[in-house]
């Protein structure tokens, strides 16, 4: 679907930051930042609240241990209990190991693939760029126009005035 | 070759006298010369030392195939093996290679959790290195099986012969889980690493096919900041996750060894000697891989001398807890007092094989000792000597732990001696060549070194030059 965007390209993050802060506090809201690099500060400067992907770590990596325990607990000790040495059936401590790897394994591959249900990555997904440079020198800053409301003259003085290089509007499927 | 050089800064009157940040780039390179100089490898057609280093590389993996059908075709006793001695080259290449996992683990994640920036250059070569190596290892206990073809009859699944299912009360069985999850992890961390470097070479390279494999693998990366914010995080918990992963895999390894009554492997020192062995065989290994690189590829702004300087002192100060654990392991076979013991740590150093334990501690107590000297961290010829003489003590350390144990057990009458046979030499020689030609084919079509994460740091380190003050050091 494509919508309208207000694109400014600036060459440096100090002034993507700045540009950040400032549109903020004309209560303009950020659509997105783009930048080749994780800049730091911008979740504070673009007010994204902390990811709740370590839930998704905690609850899976809890399953996982637990799926372990069950595993190893219903195949030697219910399903088919064999004498190894005199060991009880039950050793609970020796499914420690089992349970904590399984525990680490389905933790770690549900957070990824969270992680590319909620960013929406696929493969082969079609790259949908707002500036070609962004994954190499560029950043840029990207607002959208909603409605009417959106005073376009305004947002574009304050993104000039913070040192923008370039601004366009554009219409894309961002 | 020179040392990193900072330029000075000039501080006003009034500011606090502090330490100059070190810097882990050198020069100034802007953001699009970091792009330039990492994508350039990938872009070039490779120079003849990468034609010669592959050649020898591809010689020794076809040495391995033919070695390993061989092998199967005729089975173990193809090998010095016998009834006194049932492991030697094989777990002791399979330790080996495991071991020289931990240390790209160590600084993808240990060091990432940490905030040492200094891992920036050298982290995605040191976990390529650790999934190739992962996969050497795994080769070993696959083919020491006998019976190859039915090495799925470890997993648990259910099965007509019962259900009979696997003792999981085995070390061995939990091997299968260590390692499997280790590789599986390490690798889904690399690849997830490498997404936004893979975007940055899809939106630059001409030729379309290449673009095409890019931006399949790339997934449609558009560098969006709400994205960089859950992926950092995701990152943050893979470290978290890989972290006690790391010294596990090992841990569960030595048990193989610490659970059985052998005397020589029945010790409770095994989980940590392990590990610090793993981590310091593993930094021997990274210093080898990126001298070779920086060297041939040029890459001398990235993998700077302190870089190498850094990894030089970790592989001293692990090699340091490795050769404590050698004396403790001394020291409790006296003070136990148990008389199997005392006999096997004698014949350690008196017996058949006692040249292996005396290269050992040549190697892996002595060489590290060098590092003590700036003059040797700072020379690269001699830290690619020392790198390669722990890579040969940590391979005889697990001789000496596997074969002079096993060949001497309780009763006389069981002794007996290991004669490694051509094929276990081939083997040996063989699996270098599929972890060589592996990383040669990585460093040629994909970027040995984090675009984005070198970016960042050159960005913060040039802030806090700029503020002439020390950066926080964030990774």
């Amino acid at each position: 679907m494509r919508r309208n965007f207000l694109v400014a390209v600036f060459p440096d993050e100090e002034r993507l930051m700045q540009a950040v802060y400032l549109v903020r506090e004309e209560k303009f809201r950020i659509y997105d930042v783009y930048a080749p690099y994780p800049v730091h500060g911008m979740d504070e400067a673009m007010g994204i609240r902390r990811s709740r992907l370590p839930w998704v770590a905690l609850v899976f990596g809890g399953l996982g241990l637990l799926f372990g325990l069950f595993l190893q607990f219903y195949t030697v000790v219910l399903d088919w209990p064999m004498n190894v040495g005199g060991k009880p059936d039950n050793s609970t401590l020796a499914f420690v190991p089992i349970s904590f790897e399984l525990a680490v394994l389905i933790g770690g591959l549900a957070t990824v693939a969270a992680l590319f249900v909620r960013a929406r990555l696929y493969p082969g997904k079609r790259e949908c760029l707002s500036e070609p440079g962004v994954t190499n020198d560029s950043f840029a800053l990207v607002l959208r126009q909603r409605d009417a409301s959106f005073d376009l003259s305004r947002a574009r003085l304050l993104l000039e005035e913070s040192g923008a290089d370039r601004i366009e509007e554009k219409a894309a499927a961002l | 070759m020179s040392a990193t050089t900072i330029p000075e800064i000039s501080t006003s009157g009034e500011e606090p006298q502090v330490l100059r940040p070190p810097r882990w780039v050198e020069g100034n390179p802007s953001l699009q010369q970091i792009t330039d100089e990492i994508a350039r490898p990938l872009e070039m057609r490779p120079g003849k030392a990468w034609w010669i280093c592959f050649g020898i590389a591809f010689a020794a993996l076809l040495n391995l195939v033919g070695m390993v059908t061989y092998l199967i075709a005729n089975g173990i006793g193809v090998w010095g093996l016998n009834s006194s001695v049932g492991w030697a080259f094989d777990i002791t290449n399979f330790v080996f290679w495991v071991g020289i996992g931990h240390a790209g683990t160590l600084i993808s994640a240990i060091l990432l959790l940490f905030r040492q920036r200094w891992r920036t250059s050298i982290n995605r070569s040191a976990e390529a290195m650790t999934i190739f190596a992962v996969a050497c290892a795994g080769l070993f206990p696959a083919i020491h099986m006998g019976r190859p073809w039915d090495a799925f009859f470890i997993l648990p699944y259910p099965n007509q012969r019962g259900p009979l299912w696997p003792n999981f009360r085995s070390p061995l069985v939990w091997d299968v889980f260590a390692i499997n999850t280790y590789f599986t992890i390490s690798l889904v961390f690399w690849y997830l690493g490498m997404i936004p470097d893979l975007a940055t070479l899809r939106d630059r390279v001409t030729n379309r096919s290449r673009r095409f494999v890019f931006r399949l693998l790339s997934l449609g990366w558009n560098g969006s900041h709400r994205t960089w914010a859950r992926y950092e995080s995701v990152s943050l918990i893979l470290a978290g996750l890989a972290t006690p992963l790391v010294i596990s895999v090992h841990t569960i390894v030595s048990m193989d060894f610490a659970t059985s009554v052998i005397p020589g492997w029945h010790a409770t020192i095994f989980p940590p000697y392990f590990v610090a062995g793993a981590i310091y065989s593993g930094f021997g290994m990274v210093l080898t891989l990126l001298i070779i690189t920086r060297q041939t590829m040029h890459m001398e702004r990235y993998i700077t001398m302190a870089h190498l300087d850094k990894m030089a002192k970790v592989t001293m100060f692990t090699g340091m807890i490795v050769s404590y654990a050698y004396a403790t392991e001394f020291f409790s076979a006296w003070y136990r007092g148990e008389f199997y013991e005392r006999y096997h740590f004698i014949n350690r150093v008196t017996g058949p094989y006692a040249w292996c334990f005396y290269l050992m501690v040549l190697c892996n107590v002595v060489t590290p000792q060098l590092l003590w000297f700036k003059k040797i961290r700072l020379n690269v010829a001699a830290l690619f000597v020392v790198s390669i003489l722990v890579n040969i003590g940590m391979w005889f350390e697990r001789f000496v732990i596997i074969v002079v144990s096993l060949h001497r057990s309780f009763l006389p009458s069981s002794w007996g001696m290991f004669y490694p046979t051509a094929i276990d030499v081939g083997i040996l020689v063989g699996v270098f060549g599929l972890f060589f030609a592996c990383f040669l084919l990585f460093i040629r079509f994909l970027p040995m070194i984090s675009i984005w994460e070198i970016k960042g740091v050159v960005r913060s380190d040039s802030t806090s030059q700029a503020a002439g003050r020390g950066g926080i050091a964030h990774a």
